[in-house]
């Protein structure tokens, strides 16, 4: 929570919409966006009980688990999403064919919208409790069950990283883009956070996101159910299935369940959509295709381990990985960071705020200065942005390739004068002036920063053979066995 | 505070509804309503703002179906879980029931039998792995005695108790949601601190009641136990403190109207029959401290969100931080526009808010 997003919730209460807090989408929208919204039993450990899939906002396809608690239901159903989702993912040809190279140009790729942060963690473990399955052997599954089990752990695995637009949650995106006048808590609520962001005519925010808050008309966006739901709709709908002792009634009480599962999904189902539409309406962030092609390539090399046998992903990382996958996470969050800014100007102003960051007009250049024979111009920039900055190197994201040093900081009336030596981006001639637009000229708006987008090298680690005897040594390889198969499921 | 709860009898604490003291100890309002025993359900419904939560019928049955399972056959799962644990090598461990006695024993009664059982517990000198299921403790809140029902209590042989609660969340792969963990941490040391105040009320020392709580639940997605140890010292402090704080309200009462009730005034058919009117007057004396996190475990919490309404507390505690606690929304946009005039303690918010309202106008074409 920066001061700035606070400042604007606090307009937010004051006039009854939701504020913008960036000036374009910091996501990728995919044309075509694959949607679930998934409900779970609630108590159990991860029992599906119904979703609705697709990606196509008319046709959404429900997929229902009569009796979350028997298996042969469960892997049913797991069996008829993954059809789905491959189905999905075997039409780009961009992950299932071509090789994507590092480009700026668009790509289409598959990506995953769930309604929320909650969503995931269901996909998490359902990825978990399908991955390892078999298809022979006790309680043997089709292969599909294993390999959406492996798909979903792929998507939820890169979606830990920042500015990834692989999966996306509406609740998530939709507040990185807009403050309401509500608290954290309640934007939770999709229902609710819609309620701002699309508030009926003639009512304020806050009395729609109050409207949205009565589970009966507008059910919890999952993948918690309602209790007073479960209690006197659910819990009764399932007992009557079970009762069914004939074919026609088994089918009544199917339908019955199959329409009152249906009526909790729908609603989430179009917010879903209508936050998409939402996103597809803010223009994308320059550096933003950028990840994006990432995205796909990632895609690309899972669907290639996919079918070369390997194993699936493990339980935990060993050691080796761990390091790793920490330290691309650091290096990949201090990147996102860095390119929205450089992309958004109201999220550079967060940095200016804080005093990492500056934007002022140059007064002064020194073109011709030189230390040995490297051209080094200094230029003098006032600025009235409470900077805290005193030395170090910044640079300005319209000239990525040109250093600068902070060499002084002078107090100049309210204002704060700096003086900056440039370096790198001009030309290799020192002979010759730089050519034209390389360097800042007087009268110039700049903007400086700490913030760097530059490739970081992936640190040096043992190979996973090599994995020190102090960490655990080499991990045991994945296997994928019937032990916990025969365990006593509930 | 008989009087401002009124003749109805004082609601029965339990461990959750004690570990919920802790979680916004600097609420006046729910501090009175708690310490005076009145019901926050039954108030907030009558008030038209009733609790947002509940629970499914199939989480509870999901929980008593684990548990169940866990004491099959006298716990014999969970004594196994026991041995590996806490070495506890004895070839035979003893399990008493003290559940209710076909639902005709008072709580009184209850106690007393389960004082009788744990009290020579205590003082045996010999080894004796003993189980205790649903003892019944009791434990002083607010100068009233509250009764405990931990799901066990289990005594090994090097002379300590341990509390063993059984919680139905999973546990996969070694890992379990940090919230669910943290609130049966709390729930637990609760009957800890029980235990303790009973084994010193015998005049042993309270320390043989190990801070240590066994922690079981289902592993990964099957029904089959998994135990952890939980270290619960810190969630002890915390609850003593907020029990002797319970105590100490003379501060607030000291300056409430005589005469001021809660009362909700039930006619004989059980409905009540209170002005909502009139409770909404006296509730103006006990001041709330809502924060967002209320919605979940005050029953009180939608009541307070409506009266907190345009303050920068709703909004969370981190967005009134940084909006320099003051606390207005619109005394927040009057600061940053320049509007307004700042006192003296505003003075370095105003200056922030003035800044980011100028970063904020500029950056989205505003004027300033």
């Amino acid at each position: 929570m920066t001061t700035l997003t606070a400042l604007a919730r606090a307009h937010a209460v004051e006039s009854g919409c939701a504020q913008p807090i960036t000036t374009v989408r910091h996501v990728h929208v995919a044309d075509r966006p694959f949607a679930c919204v998934p409900l779970a039993l609630a108590g159990e450990a991860n029992a599906p009980l119904a979703a609705l899939v697709g990606d196509e906002r008319e046709r959404p396809r429900l997929l229902v688990v009569h009796q979350p608690r028997d298996r042969d239901q469960r892997f049913g159903f797991a069996h008829r999403m993954g059809q789905l989702f491959q189905g999905y993912i075997a039409r780009f040809p961009s992950v299932v064919q071509e090789r994507v190279h590092e480009s700026t140009r668009p790509v289409d790729g598959p990506q995953l919208w769930v309604p929320n942060p909650r969503s995931t963690a269901f996909l998490k473990l359902f990825g978990r409790s399908t991955r390892y399955r078999s298809v022979d052997g006790p309680y043997p599954v089709e292969e599909t069950v294993p390999r959406l089990g492996r798909w979903l752990t792929q998507f939820v695995h890169e979606a830990e990283y920042p500015g990834q637009s692989m999966l996306l949650e509406a609740t998530t995106v939709l507040t990185q883009h807009w403050a309401t006048g509500q608290s954290a808590v309640e934007d939770a609520h999709l229902p609710a956070l819609m309620a701002w962001l699309l508030t009926p005519d003639g009512m304020n925010g806050r009395a729609a996101a109050l409207a949205a808050e009565d589970p009966v008309t507008h059910p919890p966006a999952g993948p918690a159910t309602d209790p007073t739901f479960d209690r006197e709709v659910l819990a009764p709908a399932m007992a009557a299935y079970d009762a069914a002792s004939n074919p026609v009634a088994r089918r009544t009480a199917k339908e019955r369940l199959e329409s009152a599962l249906r009526g909790q999904l729908a609603p989430t189902w179009d917010l879903v959509w209508q936050a998409i539409g939402l996103m597809r309406q803010l223009p994308p962030g320059e550096r933003v295709v950028k990840r994006w092609v990432r995205d796909v390539r990632s895609n690309q090399t899972f669907y290639l381990r996919l079918n070369d046998g390997s194993p699936p992903q493990p339980k935990r990382d060993g050691a080796v990985a761990a390091a790793r996958r920490l330290s691309r996470l650091e290096r990949t969050q201090a990147n996102y960071e860095a390119q929205r800014a450089f992309d958004d100007p109201l999220v550079m102003a967060e940095h200016r705020l804080a005093g990492n960051a500056f934007v002022g007009t140059v007064v002064e250049v020194e073109v011709d200065r030189f230390t040995g024979k490297a051209r080094r111009p200094l230029i003098k920039v006032r600025t009235d942005d409470p900077v805290s900055l005193v030395s170090g190197t910044v640079l300005d994201p319209r000239r990525e390739r040109q250093k600068a040093e902070i060499l002084e900081v002078e107090q100049d009336e309210d204002a704060l004068i700096i003086s900056l030596e440039l370096a790198g981006g001009m030309g290799n001639k020192t002979k010759e002036p730089p050519p034209p637009r390389s360097l800042p000229t007087e009268g110039e708006e700049v903007c400086y920063s700490a913030l760097s987008d530059e490739f970081k090298r992936d640190g040096d680690f043992p190979s996973l053979d090599e994995t020190p005897w102090t960490h655990g040594g080499p991990p045991v390889p994945v296997r994928v066995t019937n032990e916990d198969v025969q365990e006593d499921w509930s | 505070m008989d009087g401002i709860r009124g003749p109805a009898e004082p609601t029965k604490h339990n461990a959750r509804t004690i570990a919920a003291l802790t979680s916004n100890p600097g609420c006046a309002r729910r501090r009175v309503l708690d310490a005076a025993g009145v019901d926050k359900k039954a108030l907030a419904e009558h008030l038209g703002a009733p609790a947002p939560f509940g629970d499914s019928p199939f989480a509870l049955a999901r929980g008593n179906v684990f548990e169940s399972i866990v004491k099959a056959n006298g716990a014999a799962e969970l004594i196994r879980l026991l041995r590996e644990m806490l070495d506890l090598s004895l070839p035979e461990v003893a399990y008493h029931a003290l559940d209710n006695v076909a639902g005709r024993e008072s709580l009184d009664t209850r106690h007393r039998r389960s004082v009788q059982l744990l009290r020579e517990a205590a003082r045996s000198a010999e080894d004796s792995g003993t189980l205790f299921a649903h003892p019944l403790l009791r434990l002083d809140v607010g100068g009233r005695a509250v009764y405990l029902e931990p799901d066990l209590i289990a005594f090994q042989i090097a002379g300590r108790f341990h509390i063993v609660e059984i919680k139905s969340f999973p546990v996969i792969d070694r890992r379990a949601e940090p919230e669910k963990v943290a609130a049966a941490a709390i729930q637990s040391a609760v009957y800890v601190m029980a235990m303790r105040d009973f084994v010193a009320s015998l005049g042993h020392d309270p320390e043989i009641v190990s801070h240590d709580v066994v922690l079981v639940c289902p592993r990964d997605f099957s029904n089959t136990p998994t135990a952890a140890l939980i270290d619960v010292r810190k969630q002890l402090t915390t609850l003593r403190r907020q029990l002797d704080r319970l105590e100490n309200l003379d501060s607030i009462l000291g300056v409430l109207p005589p005469g001021l009730t809660l009362e909700l005034r039930p006619d004989s058919t059980g409905a009540r029959t209170r002005p909502v009117g009139e409770l909404d007057e006296a509730l103006k004396h006990l001041e709330p401290r809502y924060a967002p996190e209320c919605l979940s475990v005050c029953e009180m919490s939608l009541r307070c969100r409506e009266e907190s309404q345009g303050r920068t507390e709703a909004l969370g505690r981190s967005v009134q931080e940084q909006l320099g606690g003051i606390e207005f929304a619109s005394e927040v946009l009057s600061l940053a526009a320049g509007t307004r005039p700042p006192s003296i303690h505003e003075e370095e918010a105003a200056r922030m808010l003035r800044a980011a309202h100028r970063l904020r106008s500029q950056c989205l074409g505003e004027t300033a």
